[in-house]
């Protein structure tokens, strides 16, 4: 698909890429310099848990068009652990690894859209979006 | 080595020359084509296919030199390495071809002459294909070192302050490097306040700012305080945006207003001179 371009999240260095794809898709939609730190700042987000916690996965960019609105959804899926608690996640503060547990809410709030689904044992896929105003 | 092949390929150099040379300009991209000039294509390749001869007639050692040679300079001029084993299979195929059509190769000999051929053709291919990986292997490590090298100054500015600026992507390991220079910075140059400066740093997520936080508490146990500097607007409302709570830390969006309030903290304040020519 021509709006779409993944990188696949192997070592720490991924982040990087993912979050450079990140930077340019969004600038070439047009979003403001806030919003291109927002968004970077989560793929960088997604990707570190893909890093940190399932060991590897795949940071898609989309370009997407709703009507008259044009938007940028990121679509991070990896096939690790999962998450147990997804109500807990959620929660300001949680980290199972001595982080400082903003990653995922911290997401939800940098982005107008955020859908989770976890299955422990499957795998994690999330689906975060950004509209441009 | 079969002395029928060796034979030949020398008497026919040039046809095999030209014959290669057709075929692999088909194959070759554009990312060959378009960076090197026709006269380098062409001498480089004659080099190459001398190269491939040369292993025939010379001894190992003398061949492996030879190779680590022109492996570096494909490196440099940006050769992709499928494009270097596609040619060194082509060569091969290109030979036993026309020496079936000549009548070399028969259907008695043909399993004979296809062992020897191979036994030759595999060793150069993977002597090339190790010979890439460590020019490249080379090449990340010293860049490693080289970002090493830049990865977190301590730089002291007044009597009791200091500065760290960072510049890029901070990793784990660039942040462990950082708290290990800011502590022994701290210590070393009898600083009262440190500055942290975030300018350079492209993005500020959950990591990043953990690693900051950390390395602030540490130097208030090293009996320092710790102010965070250059925090431009995009920053701070990712930084509220994700809820991280910054309260411990005095911050400024300019070095300079860091260095102002550092000096205050330590009673001194900078002003201007008046009556001096």
């Amino acid at each position: 698909m021509e709006n779409q371009s993944c990188v696949k999240i192997i070592n720490e260095w991924d982040i990087v890429a993912a979050r450079q794809l990140g930077r340019n898709v969004a600038k070439e939609l047009g979003f403001g310099t806030v919003d291109q730190a927002r968004i970077t700042t989560a793929i960088s987000e997604l990707a570190r848990n893909i890093y940190l916690y399932a060991g590897q996965g795949q940071v898609c960019i989309e370009k997407i068009y709703d009507g008259g609105k044009a938007g940028l959804r990121i679509v991070a899926v990896d096939s690790g652990p999962g998450i147990n608690d997804l109500r807990q996640v959620m929660e300001d503060g949680f980290s199972t690894s001595g982080g400082l547990g903003a990653g995922l809410p911290g997401v939800k709030r940098l982005m107008d859209e955020f859908l989770i689904d976890s299955n422990p044992g499957t795998g994690t896929d999330i689906k975060a979006t950004k509209w441009l105003r | 080595m079969n002395s029928t092949i060796l034979n030949y390929i020398q008497n026919n150099k040039d046809s095999i020359f030209n014959e290669w040379l057709d075929a692999t300009k088909e194959n070759a991209d554009e990312r060959v084509t378009k960076v090197v000039s026709d006269q380098v294509f062409i001498g480089t390749s004659r080099e190459f296919i001398d190269l491939i001869i040369s292993n025939i007639k010379s001894s190992n050692e003398e061949f492996t030199s030879k190779l680590s040679d022109f492996s570096e300079k494909i490196v440099r001029l940006g050769w992709p390495l499928s494009f270097v084993t596609k040619g060194l299979q082509t060569f091969g195929k290109i030979v036993f071809e026309d020496m079936q059509e000549t009548g070399i190769v028969t259907q008695e000999n043909q399993m004979k002459v296809i062992y020897e051929f191979d036994s030759w053709m595999t060793p150069m291919v993977n002597e090339v294909v190790n010979m890439y990986s460590s020019t490249w292997e080379r090449t990340v490590s010293l860049q490693k070192i080289a970002l090493q090298e830049l990865s977190a100054p301590l730089i002291p500015v007044f009597e009791g302050i200091t500065v760290m600026p960072l510049v890029g992507t901070i990793d784990t390991e660039r942040a462990k490097q950082i708290m290990e220079n800011l502590l022994n910075g701290v210590v070393k140059h009898r600083s009262e306040v440190v500055l942290i400066d975030i300018t350079g740093v492209p993005v500020v997520d959950t990591m990043v700012a953990h690693h900051i936080i950390q390395a602030a508490d540490a130097v208030r146990l090293v009996g320092a305080k710790c102010m965070l500097v250059g925090i431009r607007p995009e920053i701070a409302q990712t930084i509220v945006n994700l809820g991280i709570d910054l309260n411990q830390f005095t911050t400024k969006n300019t070095l300079k207003k860091g260095v102002e309030a550092a000096l205050e903290l330590t009673s001194r304040k900078i002003v201007n001179v008046e009556g001096v020519e």
